[in-house]
């Protein structure tokens, strides 16, 4: 009994730890979300959460139903597997409401350059160039159709003029 | 690209891991040696290195309470650290050995020392006055009991925390070098001895900045360094050192002789970039003129002021060849890039969140908690007032 009374302090140390766990446990409770680990090591209530953001992209179907002119061009030429959203950005306003948001065309001297810039980490097959040489600083549209951009391709005619008025007639 | 040479994949460039993810495993490496130290006393009984023994503890505490700091202050939201506490994931390291670090700091380092002072807190609680009487009097955790029997006990558990101390420490900076050797995507780090490795120079740099502490503040307190103490630590401050030292060129001959894909590449960085730090700083300066020196003190009758002198100059050059060597593993491995056919250059900032004024400050901190710990639990035996200073 005496040796109980000779470790008494052991069991005050002992006693903060369960005070720390304690407090650790109050504090988890508190912080953790209530549908944490319903699915997996996430927050269950982030797929409802997810799942309620509006809805940005249209996606190409939605595109094509009014840009038949566009769609019949792209299908024949390089870029056909290439979405519209993918260089004209989340349109989904757009394609809801035309009127309530027009979109900006892009800067081709920027955007082509994103997948076009020559780097040996590409397939040799990649149409790539050295941006400075290749355009000396003209925007690409100037030259390329951005919905079918190999030069003389059959499609090259069919809006050559709504692509040089993309670039704003950048020269 | 400025400091790119050859052909790097753009996410290489810029490195991630900046000179904090240098500190992290040198301070955790130092917490581990002190405490390797500290046991050496305890557990297998080495009676000349005793005058060390607290303070090897409070070292170890006062690095390891700085130790995650390199890490907070290089997450981009150090604030969401904690939630791997509260929701872990089983396949995360990091997360397991943050428990391992909690357990660590307060079930081997709190526990022991508060077991070893607890005579002293007891008696300064009734002596001290104003607020230091308060702080002994919290310390106590409200028992005053002294007597020989809980005293008894009191060293008994201290010995078992001591020997489960052991293998904590191991576990703990075991871990980090597990978090490097186990990313098997980088070939300079993928190796199944880097655990080891880290735990060997962990535990030479623990000692060497225990034994180079004791000294200073020896001498700063104007007594006598203990000098059958500091023989006894160098020597076992050389063999560790030796075994750290033949760890490390096993797995260089290894490497040499697997010499799989990436060797050329990182041979060639080793002779380039790394040179410096690695050849120079860490092999040479750092690894061979010590051991060199230590053996000398070890077959060569020397007199006790060279000994000191010596042990002063290999544990400084000790820390700075850990130091050398946990920045060629972690800077050095995202040097080069997985394509092997090129490299980028790391330069450090100086002011910035992970710059080098925060990095000195995260060498400095552990030093001023120390002293503030060797304040309030003075670490040096009452009988040492009387002591004089020798002659050096």
């Amino acid at each position: 009994m005496s040796g109980l009374k000779d470790a008494g302090h052991l069991f005050r140390f002992l006693g903060l730890f369960v005070i720390a766990f304690l407090v650790f446990w109050l504090i988890r409770g508190y912080v953790v979300p209530k549908s944490f680990g319903e699915y997996g090591h996430y927050r269950g209530a982030a797929i409802t959460d997810i799942a309620n953001h509006p809805v940005k992209f249209a996606g190409h179907q939605a595109c094509e139903q009014c840009h038949t002119d566009i769609a019949d061009t792209k299908t024949k030429g390089a870029h056909a597997h290439v979405n519209c959203e993918a260089c004209h950005g989340a349109l989904a306003q757009h394609a809801n409401d035309p009127t309530s948001m027009t979109p900006v065309k892009p800067d081709s001297a920027v955007l082509c350059a994103r997948c076009h810039t020559a780097s040996a980490a590409k397939p040799k097959g990649f149409p790539q160039v050295d941006i400075a040489d290749h355009s000396n600083g003209l925007p690409c549209a100037t030259c390329h159709n951005p919905h079918s951009p190999v030069i003389g391709s059959d499609a090259k005619t069919t809006d050559a003029a709504s692509a040089t008025a993309a670039t704003g007639g950048a020269k | 690209m400025s400091g790119v040479e050859g052909y790097m994949y753009p996410n290489e460039v810029t490195l991630y891991w900046s000179v904090l993810i240098v500190l992290y495993p040198y301070i955790t490496g130092l917490v581990a040696g002190a405490f390797i130290l500290a046991s050496l006393v305890r557990v297998f009984r080495v009676q000349a290195v005793a005058p060390t023994y607290r303070l090897a503890l409070l070292t170890a505490l006062s690095f390891l309470l700085v130790a995650p700091l390199p890490l907070q202050f290089h997450l981009g939201h150090p604030e969401r650290s904690p939630e791997m506490y509260f929701t872990p994931h089983a396949t995360s390291a990091m997360a397991m050995f943050g428990y391992v670090y909690l357990w660590y700091l307060m079930a081997v380092l709190v526990f022991e020392i508060w077991l070893d002072y607890r005579r002293e807190i007891v008696l300064r609680s009734q002596q001290s006055k104003g607020l230091l009487r308060l702080v002994y009097k919290v310390m106590t955790l409200g028992s005053n009991n002294i007597s020989e029997r809980s005293l008894h006990i009191d060293e008994k558990v201290g010995w078992i925390v001591t020997l489960v101390g052991i293998p904590s420490a191991f576990l703990l900076h075991g871990y980090v070098g597990f978090i490097f050797g186990s990313i098997k995507a980088n070939p300079w780090w993928s190796s199944p001895l880097m655990p080891v490795v880290f735990i060997f120079s962990a535990m030479v740099s623990g000692i060497a900045g225990v034994m180079l502490l004791y000294m200073a503040l020896t001498k700063l307190r104007k007594q006598a360094i203990d000098i059958r103490c500091v023989d006894t630590i160098a020597m076992y401050m050389f063999y560790i050192f030796i075994i750290d030292f033949s760890l490390e060129m096993l797995d260089l001959v290894h490497r040499i002789y697997e010499a799989d894909e990436s060797f050329r590449s990182l041979n060639f960085m080793v002779h380039t970039k790394l040179y410096f730090s690695q050849i120079v700083l860490q092999i040479v300066v750092g690894t061979l003129v010590p051991l060199v020196l230590l053996f000398l003190t070890q077959v060569v009758k020397l007199a006790e002021i060279a000994r000191k002198r010596i042990y002063v100059l290999s544990g400084s050059l000790i820390l700075i060849s850990v130091f050398a060597m946990r920045w060629n593993v972690v800077i050095g491995g995202q040097l080069f890039s997985k394509s092997f056919l090129g490299y980028t250059t790391y330069k450090v900032d100086l002011v910035t969140k992970e710059g080098l004024l925060v990095a000195i400050g995260f060498i400095i901190l552990p030093l001023v908690f120390l002293w503030a710990l060797v304040k309030l639990l003075p670490p040096w035996p009452p009988q040492s007032k009387h002591q004089t200073a020798s002659g050096d």
